[in-house]
């Protein structure tokens, strides 16, 4: 082996701690990027594979009641695949030691033959067979939220009717990944399940004889959906079909579709301001390590030895480091990818997980993390190298602060020797300075981007359920009822007010656009449920919106007497403006169609809704003042009462607890932003860690020799140690701040990728999260300088002494 | 202490058996094998022998930078070897000054500060400007190291070193990085201050001429003292042909 070689091996056990913490920070970066794309491809293709071979519907349709021979011209419509008719109705639960009311959704299954449409995955057990009345599969999270296995019986109110029924098999259906109750924002297992059963017994059950009320296609590669649905709708017309839709109305695909669309915004944006983040610090760092190897590199030139072979071996010992690095982070970026994997399939209970491992993330992540550290080094070893020997082997001269330091010189001889090293040490190389602090806020940038995801969401929610749904529940009634249904629910037990609201199921266009949606009509001034958003005035800074940054506070939107007020994203996807009009077809009742006004647009979190004073909606319908549902609210004290009596009372139909379905949505958060947030809140620390360490290190590498002279003089190890603790608190102090205004910008940068139909993320950091990235900055710092602070303790003094500088 | 000097010397450092391993992995480096010696207030000392033989490391255990393997150091009566490592730090503070072959600057700090450095953290120090003063350096104070040259910066390390009035000055190879013109100039500072504020001063070296300089000359030899000579007539370093 060269002597160059053995040079190099004898350094990086030297400094295998360094190497070390260096590997770690550039495996952090990579390893964000392997797990977020793994992750994000893996379920993308495990939902794919899934819809593909359990035969997911493209387009969904429902009617009140057709007869089951027209399933046969549906089948013709061109482009259609297959199609399956069923009956879906929704039933009350009465299950055995749950307090709560529940629903099912009774979901009919073909009396011949196994579905050609949304198949059914059997986790246990069997269907039920013909003839079994009282047998049921259900779904699988509802099972495991009451703890049903095959064998298991629970009762529902069927039409009116109270029946106790067996479980015989547990499925699941790629139709109902995410299944939500009516009344219900979000899921919730325990109070929502589906119910498979055999068709003859639907049928019977709702009088519902050789009928059907709902449609699944499944389309050919090659056709239209829109040219499908028109037709489909103008079959189901007759027979009062609401108007059909495609998968992105589909509230589990659309669902799972926001969730998938934020893990691919996080693995499109955080792993590469991940990346870019550590391997711009191992540059830096190795800039600063090759840079302390000043005089050997000079030494070996004197020596005889060629630029080409000094600067190789350098770049042979940053190579080294750096594949370690991005080995590791291959072996962690993959590991915790399989488990995110693992836990979202778990979640969005998939039957089975596709992983896939794309080769371009690792080669991608591999080359840039290795250019990164060479460039550092060859930029090092190069500045050195065009210097002359005998000037390389010198230290720098400290030429720049002398003007300084002559005009405040009255000034420096009050303070202490050691604070003007300090100081000086600092004024003397400001790129250094700056270089460390800018690490220090590049690690809490990161920390700040990986935290704030849980204060936007959980703003979210407070927006949501505090502030704007603040009933305790809903009742739905699947039809419109009379008003006097007001003062049916208001004398219920426990009921201390009770607001009416409309739904209408519509279809608006403007132009080419158009989109199926619901217009809420609401009477004037509620107090329960209010329609709240953002009054949009837009503040113009250097040609940027900045109002959403600045401006998260709600407001109630007051509905106008006439005209449509409309979420700003619905609005956009429409592409109208205040005053324009829309034109509304409505898809129930009269079918009538009228152009509206929009009156209000307002930003808001959730959903594609429009809203409409209640008596105008009326009107607008041609009908009398009809009710969709109540919202109330409960006195907690008469909750159990309550639900007594709706579990007994048919004619309620379905309620939405929205104060337990909240309790449940944040846990179902919590799981998933959380453990998020933990990998890259870990890997954020790792980073930090990296980079405090290594500060400190080179810190001690540039000063050890002065330090050890110091002790030679009699200074005490804490009063020389206290020397690399001020300096590295300096830049602490100072890369804190700016880590919150990077990072303050990476936030933003990411929640731009949150969007979707579904919901708006708003854009929030807490104070918290600013404090807690400090906080963990300040311990990693903390850490890495007691670890320092021992190598300190144990200079050689004799050594120094021996040796030039 | 001045009062003792003329008619019963004190004894300043007394060194009984000291020896000193070096162990580095199964290799055993015996660097002091058995030294016995007393340096008295107000001694010039020089050390003198061959390369290895063991002075850097004598010196290094009586300014308490190093600790005997065995054997007994006493400063004044006090066992050095069982100091403590802080109590060993304060006693470098209070009463020893170093010289070294490499200077050893800080090189963030002038002269001046270089100074101040020690005199802060003394108890009864001289002012900076007095310790430069005396090694001839009033012109050079606000220079830093980089901009003196090396017998300058030998005595910018000299006034460092005297400024805090040490009890003992150990000088190893002060001139070794020196040409005669330069290293006469730093001797004459030496010896000054072992004149003018009595300290006991012990000098190594490789030049043999300088030996006329001292009270008392130790010849080291494979870690022990193989002969001591005491000058009946000394030189002043001008004097010294080298
Ligand atoms: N840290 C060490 N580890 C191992 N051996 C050492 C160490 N320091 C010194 N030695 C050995 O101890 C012996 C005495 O060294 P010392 O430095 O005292 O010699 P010296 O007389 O000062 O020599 P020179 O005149 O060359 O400076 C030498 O053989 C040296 O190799
Ligand atoms: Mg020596």
């Amino acid at each position: 082996m060269l002597a160059l070689d053995r040079k190099m091996l004898r350094d990086l056990r030297a400094m295998w701690s360094q190497a070390l913490a260096i590997a770690l920070v550039l495996a952090a970066g990579v390893a964000t990027l392997i797990l977020a794309v793994g992750a994000y491809r893996s379920l993308d293709e495990t939902r794919t594979a899934y819809y593909e071979r359990y035969r997911f519907a493209h387009v969904f349709a429902s009617a009140t009641r057709a007869p089951r021979g027209l399933i046969e011209r549906i089948r013709e419509i061109p482009g259609v695949a297959a199609a399956e008719a069923r009956i879906q109705e929704f039933a009350l639960l009465d299950i055995d030691g749950f307090a709560l009311p529940a629903n099912g959704l009774v979901v009919s299954l073909p009396a011949h033959g196994s579905a050609q449409v949304n198949k059914l995955f059997i986790r246990s057990g069997r269907l039920p067979q013909n003839g079994e009345t009282a047998a049921v599969a259900i779904n699988e999270d509802f099972a495991t939220a009451h703890g049903f296995r095959v064998g298991s019986q629970f009762q529902a109110i069927l039409h009116g009717r109270k029946r106790r029924l067996n479980v015989v098999g547990i499925a699941l259906s790629p139709e109902f990944i995410y299944a939500t109750g009516p009344g219900d924002f979000v899921p919730d297992d325990r109070r929502f399940g589906i119910l498979w059963m055999n068709e003859a017994v639907v049928e019977a059950s709702y009088n519902l004889e050789n009928a059907f009320n709902s449609v699944s296609l499944l389309l050919r590669r090659d056709a239209s959906e829109p040219d499908v649905i028109k037709h489909l709708d103008t079959l189901l017309a007759r027979y009062g079909g609401t108007a059909s839709y495609g998968r992105k109305d589909q509230f589990s695909h659309a669902f799972l579709d926001a969730e998938l669309q934020q893990l691919s915004a996080m693995s499109r944006i955080l792993p590469p301001i991940f990346l870019v983040v550590t391997v711009f610090l191992i540059n830096m760092i190795l800039t600063r390590l090759i840079a302390l190897e000043r005089e050997q590199i000079g030494l070996l030139k004197a020596l005889g030895y060629r630029s080409t072979a000094i600067a190789m071996h350098y770049i042979k010992l940053v190579i080294v480091i750096a594949v370690l690095g991005v080995a590791i982070g291959f072996v962690l970026g993959t590991w915790l990818g399989d488990l995110l994997t693992r836990m979202y399939g778990d979640f969005f209970h998939f039957p089975f997980l596709v992983f896939q491992r794309s080769a371009d993330i690792y080669v991608a992540s591999a080359a840039i993390s290795v250019a990164a550290a060479v460039l550092g080094a060859a930029r090092a070893a190069w500045q050195t190298l065009t210097l002359s020997p005998a000037v390389a082997m010198q230290p720098p001269a400290p030429a720049r602060y002398r003007q300084l330091l002559r005009r405040r010189s009255a000034l420096l001889r009050h303070i202490s020797q050691l604070t003007v090293m300090v100081l000086r040490h600092i004024i003397r190389s400001p790129l250094r300075a700056g270089v460390t602090t800018l690490g220090i806020s590049l690690s809490v940038a990161v920390l700040v981007t990986s935290l704030f995801p849980v204060n936007s969401v959980n703003f979210m929610i407070d927006a949501t359920f505090f502030q704007s749904d603040r009933q305790d529940a809903t009742f739905t009634f699947g039809d419109e009822r009379p008003p006097r249904v007001l003062q049916d629910v208001a004398r219920l037990p426990g009921v201390l007010s009770a607001e009416p609201f409309r739904t209408v199921s519509v279809r608006m266009r403007q132009g080419q656009f158009e989109r199926r949606t619901q217009i809420v009509g609401r009477p004037p001034g509620t107090d329960l449920s209010q329609v709240l958003g953002q009054n949009v005035t837009p503040v113009f800074l250097l040609g940027a919106d900045f109002s959403q940054i600045l401006d998260q506070s709600l407001t109630q939107i007051s509905l106008p007497e006439s005209g449509l007020a409309l979420t700003e994203k619905l609005a956009q996807l429409l592409q109208v403006r205040q005053g324009d009009l829309v034109t509304v077809e409505v898809l129930e009742g009269h079918r009538a169609v009228v152009e509206v006004p929009v009156t209000v647009i307002f930003k808001s979190f959730i959903g594609l809704a429009a809203y409409m004073e209640m008596q105008a909606l009326s009107d607008l319908l041609d009908e009398g003042p009809n009710v969709s549902g109540v919202h109330v609210a409960v006195d907690k004290r008469y909750e159990a009462d309550l639900y007594e009596v709706i579990k007994n009372t048919p004619a309620l139909s379905a309620i939405g607890l929205q104060k337990v379905s909240l309790e449940k949505f944040r846990a179902t958060m919590a799981e998933n932003i959380v453990f998020m947030t933990l990998v890259y809140t870990s890997l954020g620390m790792l980073i930090a860690f990296g980079v405090a360490y290594n500060s400190a290190r080179i810190q001690l590498s540039e000063r050890g020799r002065e330090l050890a002279s110091l002790r030679v003089l009699g200074f005490t190890r804490a009063e020389v140690g206290r020397i690399l603790i001020v300096e590295l608190a300096i830049f602490t102090i100072a890369g804190i701040p700016l880590g919150w205004l990077i990072g303050y910008g990476f936030a933003w940068i990411l929640i731009q990728g949150f969007e979707s139909e579904l919901y708006r993320v708003p854009f929030v950091i807490e104070r918290s999260t600013f404090a807690l990235a400090a906080l963990v900055i300040l311990a990693a710092v903390t850490v890495s300088m007691l670890i320092v602070r021992r190598r300190v303790n144990n200079l050689d003094l004799i050594e120094v002494l021996k040796t030039r500088e | 202490m001045k009062a003792k000097k003329k008619s019963e010397p004190a004894e300043v450092f007394r060194a009984e058996g000291v020896t000193k391993i070096y162990r580095t992995g199964d290799v055993e480096v015996h660097a002091l094998r058995g030294v016995d010696m007393a340096l008295y207030a107000g001694e010039l000392a020089v050390l003198l022998g061959p390369s290895g033989s063991g002075k850097s490391t004598l010196l290094n255990i009586l300014g308490g930078l190093d600790t005997a393997s065995g054997g007994q150091v006493l400063f004044r009566g006090e066992e050095l070897t069982a100091l403590s490592e802080s109590a060993l730090t304060l006693y470098r503070r209070h009463n020893v000054g170093f010289v070294f072959q490499f200077y050893n600057l800080i090189s963030s700090l002038t002269a001046r500060e270089n100074v101040a450095l020690v005199t802060e953290i003394a108890e009864n120090p001289m002012r900076p400007e007095e310790a430069l003063d005396l090694v001839g350096l009033t012109e050079r104070m606000d220079h830093f190291p980089a901009q003196l040259s090396g017998g300058e910066q030998q005595r910018v390390a000299i006034a460092r070193a005297i400024a805090k009035r040490p009890e003992v000055l150990l000088c190893d190879e002060p001139t070794g990085a020196l040409d005669s013109k330069i290293g006469i100039i730093v001797l004459e500072a030496l010896t000054a201050v072992n004149e003018e504020l009595g300290t006991t001063t012990a000098i190594i070296t490789h030049n043999a001429a300088i030996r006329e300089i001292a009270h008392r000359v130790f010849y080291f030899a494979d870690g022990r003292i193989a002969s001591t000579h005491v000058n009946d007539r000394r030189l002043k370093p001008g004097d010294v042909t080298w």
